[in-house]
Order: structure tokens, then sequence, then C-alpha cells
């Protein structure tokens, strides 16, 4: 049942890779076992839970159900691209500040989506991020600490400086 | 009230005032890692070589197996091994199993002879990767012959049912009848008898990471080294040893951290003696994780599944004398805690009531369903559901308030420690004051003025008040209790910690069990020790032993894990510190007592100028031993392994259970619901949660705690179940017919705390993380039946779907237009 390789390039978090894939291979497995990129999780491989959540091209896809072929040629990014080194990322920042994730495994997910809906509404009201987020599925938080630190990071990313140095990025309490 | 002598309750402790770290919201220690995508999760942890084993799931509910044909599948390319059931019962022993008499149901990693439920693994494939192991899995050929399944936990019982375990001789695993107080003179006495039926079906944790395990055996040496994210129980991991026939001294278990658990982690043992089973016979790394059907239906951590038959004996004026519960449990097909799900419930049977009398009763039937395990309530939040609607019941019948009912029957404060009949104390509380400020920031006189006005308007409003319990820091006698022989003397359920004070005076804290599930245990040991030593909590380091070679330990579950550890901490801290005063004596040439310890070091009383920090203690000690007499060691390090503080043996006639969850969390929610009676819809407008768990270590991650709680008790009152029909099929084998609440179904809350610290615990911290999910489904239906009260509509089941909310309203006779 081995099927021939498709050769294949990705854009992944700005980096380029040509790979050589069955083409039955997931996105996710391609993401995690042959890049090295373990940050997108899988949560039901059925498509609904939202945890694989990445950016194809700027919108979110579940890359559970997405084929690594079909994302040929495309950019792709994960969490693994957001944080600037040491630096995380504003989105981060406030997830961490507010609490916004417990067990932190639909966290980069979340975290994805949450880059998407600010991308497309910047300034978003509750009603808004609630109704957004409601694609991805969290287990543990209840939400409402990913909803204030959605709107917490939404100024920030509005702003001339969303990475403002000023802001410590370190861990302080 | 029993009058039987008890052992004396531990020294009451006097609380450190003017706290630095306890009690704030700092930001958790263990966040970068998750939100830079490097949790370091099992599936992470997947090296490149390791083989993958995948499982054979049965599609029948009760069927014997007649043949297994695994040519083609073992002649696949890329397939190390194809593993049937009956093959790996040669291989290793039968599951850990705390039921009562275990070899009457006998419980294995694979089914063998006969397949009990829809999901029994049956055949385990191991192969290169996942994609070509699950393709060998389409190449078995297992012959089935079904037979008649037994789906409905009372029919179960009927006499001619067919039979789950032959060998039992009956579906009834266990039964006992447990009479505490004088339950007939309370019931004879009353001027009303509340009765009720009440169902209650299963639903569970269903984190979003599945349960997995990577184990590595070494023919070599014989030992087994695995990382799993399951597994707490650290203490008795002898017996997954035993189950894998190697000593328990080479089997050295990694724990890492899991993307959430809710009790569906605890100890699971199946994934693990699977990868170890397969590690063994291949000779390589093997990884087993589920994928989220074989978690749905075979996670063996289903939650509790109950028909409750219910008689509440109350006095004209509203106070409740004594209850009388009947319950029946659906277990599934194994039993592996026993009923120690209902010993949870007789911690807090009688909630923040007075009541004087309890008999239970319980009968634990065997079904073809998955078995059940641990989910947030461990059983209690059934219990805290069964007894808030029987209260409102007689509320109701009474012609009295929700609130003032009550009142009415609250331990007063003055009344801690209160042993409730069962004989579990309750440590301390204040419930009055939760109360009020539970109606104060749920704003209930305002909506109980919008209620009138909703319902001159047709519309269904509904406010739900109830105030119940979160027993915490279990001792494990709930499991035990059941059986009069053999006797066992009290479980401690130790949780140790060693604190390593480097040369340059950092700290690491080293944690002996699983710990981290998503709560913060990282977080909570480094507030702990930032509160001791005066440092930033960011900078404590805190690692984790494996299993092997490491100090006793249980790990989480029952709310334990942050009083267990400040216990912990709390010891080895203080022997950090009586070597350190000792060194700093010997340095500034001082006798040890003129010395204090004051902001990071010890210095002479009331000569602050002549202090030495840890960090110069440590560096002496770690580097100039023979600066030091003869019996101080180089070095800085120390442990504690700290045993449950306050627990005591049952009567042997079981008359009294002993004290064995003292610790008693409390909390008020008030849901504000609206019902649309013509689809069965439930939508929440408002909803607030008070909660008292003692002292507050990290307010914002206990809020954090509530909220999700919160979620899933709202999960559990109206979406949430695993559904098996008549032929025992599961058809709701993923989240598409699973319901998890996504952020449309959680409302915002409005969260209040109320700090009564216990006296027996450092600090005075009790257990908070099951809080929410303990109070939700019971608020959430006293909500619902508050706004259907006009129509006469009562729900007694859960959870409350459309359609259950609709059956109910057209019993009622109600004709709400349309069909
Ligand atoms: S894992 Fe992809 S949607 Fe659930
Ligand atoms: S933080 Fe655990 S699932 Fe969201």
């Amino acid at each position: 049942m081995t099927e021939e390789l498709q050769e294949i390039t990705l854009t992944v978090n700005g980096r380029r890779h040509v790979l050589a894939v069955q083409p039955r291979r997931l996105l996710v497995d391609v993401l995690r076992d042959d890049l090295g990129l373990p940050g997108t999780h899988i949560g039901c491989e059925h498509g609904v839970c939202g945890t694989c959540t990445v950016l194809l091209d700027d919108a979110s896809v579940r890359a559970c159900i997405t084929l690594a072929v079909q994302a040929d040629g495309r950019s792709v990014r994960t969490v693994e691209g957001l944080a600037d080194g040491m630096r995380l990322h504003p989105l981060q920042e406030e997830f961490w500040d507010k609490q916004g994730l417990q067990c932190g495994y639909c966290t980069p997910g979340m975290l994805m989506r949450a880059v998407e809906i600010l991308e497309q509404v910047p300034d978003p009201t509750p009603d808004q991020v609630r109704e957004g987020i409601a694609s991805n599925l969290c287990r543990c938080t209840g939400y409402q600490y990913i909803v204030e630190a959605v709107l917490a990071a939404a100024p920030r990313m509005r702003s001339e400086n969303p990475w403002d140095p000023t802001v410590p990025t370190e861990a302080k309490a | 009230m029993t009058t039987t002598a008890r052992p004396p309750a531990p020294p009451v402790r006097s609380h450190p005032e003017n706290r630095k770290w306890v009690g704030k919201s700092i930001r958790r220690v263990e966040d970068p890692k998750f939100l830079r995508g490097r949790g370091g999760y099992i599936a992470d942890l997947v090296r490149p070589g390791t083989l993958h084993a995948a499982v054979l799931r049965s599609p029948h509910a009760h069927a014997r197996i007649v043949s297994i044909d695994t040519d083609a599948a073992a002649a696949l390319d890329g397939v190390y091994a194809v593993v049937t059931g009956a093959q790996a019962a040669e291989l290793t022993e039968p599951l850990p199993d705390f039921g009562p008499d275990p070899a009457k149901h006998t419980w294995r990693c694979l089914a063998v002879d006969k397949v009990r439920y829809v999901g029994e693994g049956v055949a385990v494939v191991v192969a290169d990767d996942r994609y070509l192991a699950e393709d060998a899995l389409a190449l078995i050929d297992v012959d089935y012959d079904p037979l008649p399944p037994v789906v409905d936990p009372e029919r179960a019982l009927d006499a001619g049912a067919p039979l789950v375990h032959e060998a039992l001789g009956s579906n009834l695993a266990y039964e006992r009848t447990f009479d505490f107080g004088d339950v007939d003179a309370d019931f004879a006495a009353a001027d009303l008898v509340v009765r009720d039926r009440l169902r209650w079906h299963r639903s569970g944790g269903q984190p979003l990471e599945t349960v997995g395990a990577i184990a590595d055996f070494d023919p070599s040496t014989g030992q087994l080294t695995a990382h799993t994210n399951s597994l707490s129980f650290t203490s008795y991991l002898f017996m997954v040893a035993n189950t894998l026939r190697i000593p328990a001294n080479k089997l050295d278990i990694h724990q890492v951290p899991a993307g959430g658990s809710f009790g569906s982690k605890l100890f699971v043992t199946k994934p693990l003696v699977l990868a170890a089973m397969c590690s063994r016979l291949v000779g390589r790394p093997v990884v087993y994780l589920e994928d989220r059907v074989d978690n749905i239906s075979n996670c063996d951590h289903h939650g509790s599944d109950r028909v409750y038959d219910v008689r509440l004996a109350v006095t004209r004026d509203g106070r409740i004398r004594g209850i009388d519960i009947d319950t029946v449990d659906d277990y599934g097909a194994y039993i592996q805690f026993g009923v120690g799900h209902h010993g949870n419930a007789l911690a807090q049977v009688t909630g923040p009531y007075t009541i004087d009398s309890v008999r239970y009763r319980v009968r634990a039937a065997l079904t073809n369903k998955n078995q059940q395990g641990a989910y947030r309530g461990f059983g209690s939040e059934v219990n805290n559901w069964m007894l808030e609607q029987m209260v409102d019941k007689a509320a109701r019948e009474l012609g009295m308030d929700p609130v003032q009912i009550r009142r009415r029957n609250f331990i007063r404060p003055d009344q801690f420690p209160y042993f409730i009949p069962t004989g579990n104390v309750y440590d301390s509380g204040n419930y009055d004051a939760v109360l009020d400020q539970a109606l104060e920031i749920g704003e209930y006189d305002r909506w109980r003025a919008e209620q009138t006005q909703a319902r001159e308007e047709g519309r269904y409003l509904g406010v739900g008040l109830i105030a119940a319990q979160e027993r915490s820091v279990f001792s494990a006698t709930e499991f035990w209790f059941w059986f009069d022989e053999p006797g066992a003397p009290v479980t401690s359920m130790p949780e140790s910690v060693t604190l390593n004070v480097d040369a340059t005076g950092g700290i690491t804290a080293t944690l002996y069990s699983c710990a981290f599930w998503g709560n913060s245990p990282e977080t909570m040991v480094a507030q702990l020790v930032a509160e001791e030593f005066d440092c930033d909590p960011h900078d404590v380091s805190i690692i984790y032993h494996g299993s092997q070679g490491g100090l006793p330990a249980t790990g989480p579950g029952g709310s334990r894990t942050t009083v267990m550890l400040a216990g912990a901490v709390e010891g080895a801290s203080a022997k950090i510190k009586r070597k350190a005063r000792r060194a700093a004596s010997e340095l500034m040439e001082v006798d040890p007592d003129d010395l204090e310890w004051f902001d990071g070091g010890y210095q002479v009383r009331g000569v602050p100028e002549q202090r030495k920090t840890l960090g110069d203690i440590a560096i002496a000690l770690h580097l100039f031993k023979h600066s030091f007499p003869e019996d101080v060691e180089s070095g800085l390090e120390e442990s504690q392994v700290f045993d449950h503080p306050y627990t005591t043996m049952p009567s042997a006639d079981r008359k009294d259970l002993g004290v064995f969850y003292p610790f008693m969390g409390h909390a008020c929610h008030v849901p504000v619901v609206e019902v649309d009676i013509a689809t069965g819809e439930v939508r929440i407008l408002a909803y607030a949660a008070v909660h008292d768990c003692g002292t507050l270590v990290n307010p914002r991650s206990l809020a954090g705690h509530i909220v999700g709680g919160t979620a899933q008790g709202i999960g559990t009152a109206l979406y949430e179940e695993f559904v098996y029909d008549d032929t025992g099929q599961l058809i709701t084998s993923s989240f598409l017919d699973y319901s998890i609440p996504t952020a449309m179904e959680v409302p915002h809350l409005r969260i209040g705390h109320v700090e009564t610290p216990s006296p027996y615990t450092p600090h005075g911290i009790k257990g908070g993380g099951e809080g929410g999910r303990m109070m939700a489904p019971a608020a959430l239906n006293a909500a619902v039946n508050d706004a259907l009260a006009p129509l006469g509509v009562r729900v007694t089941e859960l959870p409350m779907t459309p359609d259950r909310l609709r059956a109910a309203i057209r019993a009622a006779g109600v004709v709400t237009g349309g069909r």
C-alpha cells in the first residue's frame, strides 16, 4: 500500500521546503513529523475541534483534514512563527497575562485563529471575538480569558509598534 | 449522628499574614512553552525510529470472538507484529483493578474470547508509522458471533438479563446499603416526605489531547522506560509492573504534560501496557496514541450514569432531617475503581446542611458500555445535583423560597469542624457569606423582577440557585471502606518535593508525580517556594523526577495537588532553612537563635547589616564544607514527603466512615436562563459563581478553573452525553455528535471568592480544581425548572437536551402551536 511520493513545495513560516510526500499524508503530520514543528496539535482528526488550525495563505484551515499536497506551492503559518526569538507575539503575551490557557493544548490553534480574526477585524467587539473563536474548542478555560486576551491584544496589534519593546516579554509577575 | 469516639484532629494552625506571593495572580510559569507550541506533550516526544501501534476496535456491543485471522495484516510491508487479545493474555497479566472481586470480571488490555462494548480492543498492530498500522488493521479479519447486549442499567439487574461477565453470575457487580444516624426515626418524625426519581446520563472529560504512551524496553537490562501523559497514583505503579511481569524497580515512567484530563487521565494503564507489551515483543520503542474514536469509545473514563430514587424527610418549617438515597449506577463493562465514586459522594452527601441521618444504597450494574473512570467531581457532583434537586422540590412543596430553605439548613460558621453523619468532617466554612455574595453579584433580586416581567410577556425565564460542597484532598478510604474484608489501614496518599539550592542561591524544586494536567502545579510550587525564600517565583526552576527511585507521590486527583504540594514545600523549606540558619550562624559566628529570616537571608536580630543571603550561605555550603563542623554535609538540598494531614479509620461496623475528605470547599452558583418552550432550547442570560476554597494561591488560576469547570458543567447539563442505542451502538463517537460547548454556549461568568482558611492545611489552602463542574449541572437544572415552574414542569434528567425538554413540556400537557 506504499504510494508514490509526490514532490511539493511548502513555505512554512517564511521558509521554503521542498518535500517528497505520499499523497495521503495530512498536512498536520507533515508539519509535525517531517518538518519538526510539533506546535500544531491534533485533537479530533475529524475537522471539528480546531486544535490543528494553521493559516494557509492567510486563511485558517484544519490541518488534520488538509492533505499536504493541497498546500503545494502555498504558504503556511503555524504557532512556531509567532514569536520573534525571545520575544513573544502580542497575542501570546496577552494569552499569558490573562491566563487564556490552562493545559495549552488548544492554544496554538486558538492563537492562529486569533491572528486571523485580528487581521480581518482589527477592532473587534467582545461578541465578535466570541463568535470568532467558536470555531475552536477549548476544554479547559471556558473561553472567558481567551476572549479577554484577544481583546487586549487588538489595540496593541493596531498600534504603531505592536512589538513595543517596553512591554515586558520576560517572565515577571 | 454517631457517637463513635473520634481520633483527635490535627493541631490547628496559625497562618502567616502579609503574604507576598501566595494570593497573587502571577503569570503562570508553565505557560511560555505552551504559548510557543513547545509543550512537549506525549505526541511531541516520538523520536524517529519509533514504531506505531494501532488498535482494532470491536464494532459490536457484545459478541463472542470466534476467530481472528491476522495473516494478511502481518504480511504487509512495514508491519512488525499483530497481537490478538488471546496472545496479549499470554504476554501480560490483567490490568490493575481496584474493583470488587476482579477475578469475576477480568479486565485485560485487549478482549479475549468475547467483546463487551463497542470500541473494546481486539488486536493491536505495530508498524513503521500510523498510516501503515491502520492499513494493517483493515486487513485483520475477525469472525464475531453477536450476543444480545445489555444496555439499560436497571434491566441489566433483571433475572435472565444477558450476562456481561459469565463468571460473575449476574450483572450486579456490587451492592451495599449504609445507614448513618437514625434514618427511620427521622422519616417517622417528618412532616413531609419529598420523593423523586432522577436520571443522570453519562458524559466524560474528553480533553482535547487523548491518552498516549511511548515505551522502550531494553532487553539487555530488562528495564522498561516509558513516557505517558497519564498515571497519577505514582505510588501504585508496582501494579503496572505486575501487569507487565517486570520487577517494579525496572519500570521507569516519565511524566509529560497532559493536554487536559479532568480526571480522564487518572491512572490510565491500558495505552501504556499496550505500548510496553509491543515494545518488548519487537525490541523497538513503540508509541501508542489513542485517536479520538479510541478515546471516546475506549478510554475507560466515562463519567457517572445513575438512576436515583430519593426520599427527603422535612419538617413543616423547612428543616431537612434525613435523606434516603437508592441509586443504580451503570458502570459499563468493567469496574476498575469499584464504587469509589459513591464513597466520594459520601464525603459530602448531606451538602452544606445539618441533615442528621442518611441511608445510602448503591447497586453497581454492569452493561455493554465503556467503563466508568474519573470525571471532575468523581461522582460527588452527581450527588450535589441530586441533593439540590431534592431541596428545591422540598421548597416548592413547602411554598418556601429557595434561598430561605437553604439558609434554614446551613451549617453555621460556629459549628465547624462539623462531622456529617457519615463520619467525614468539614473543616471550616461560611455558607451564608458565600450565598450573600452570590445573590449580590448575581443580581438575584433584579433577575427575579425581570422574571416577573418576562412571565407576563409569556417568556420562560428562570433563576437557578444552588449551594453545594466541593470536597478536597482525598485519602483513598473512599475506595475500600465498602469492603469489610480485607481490612486495610488508612491510606496516606503522600506527595513529595525536593528543594535544591545551588551554589548561587538558585532554587530548583523536584516533583515526583505526574502533576501537570492543565492545573498549575509548577506555578503553585514556585509561588509557595517564593513565599518561603523571598525570591521571584519565575526564578524557581521546577523539574519532574521519573518514577524509578522517586519519592512517594500520588499525583493529581480529588483536588489534592495544591494542598499536598504546599505541605511538602513547607516541610522541605523548613529543613533547608534549618541547615541554612546553622550555616549562617557558623559563618557569622553568632548563636543560631539570634538569627532571623528576613528578605531572603538570615540576619542577626536587631543588627540588619550583619546578614548572609541564601546565596552567601549556599556557596559556602557547596564549596567550603570544611569551614563547617563535622556533621554538616556539603550542599543544600532537602526533601519532604507530605502525608495526608487529616484522615482517620472507618469504624469496623462501617457506621462511621472516618475522616477521608476533610478540606471542604463550598460554592453558590446563580445562573439565569431563558427556555424556548417551542424548541426546547436553553439560553443562558447571566451566570454568577462564588467559591470558597480557603486561602487563594493564584486567584486568576482558580477563576480559570471555575469558568472552565462551569463550561464543562454546562456541557453536562445541556449537551454532552455518550449515547448508546438499544443495540449498544455508541452513536456519539466523535466531536460531531458529542457536543462540547463552544464560546457561544459558555456565557461570561461573574466570579466571586470567599476565603475561609482551613485550620489544618498550609496557609489554609483547600483544593479548588473541580468546583465549577460540581455546581453547574445542579444550578442549570434548577434554573430550567424555575423557568418552567409556571407550566408545572420539572426536569429530572440530564442532559436537558431540546428533545428531553420538549418531551417534558409535552408530558405536562402544554401545547405550543405547530406540531
Ligand atoms: S484535530 Fe483538526 S479539527 Fe480537530
Ligand atoms: S487550554 Fe486546554 S484545551 Fe484549551
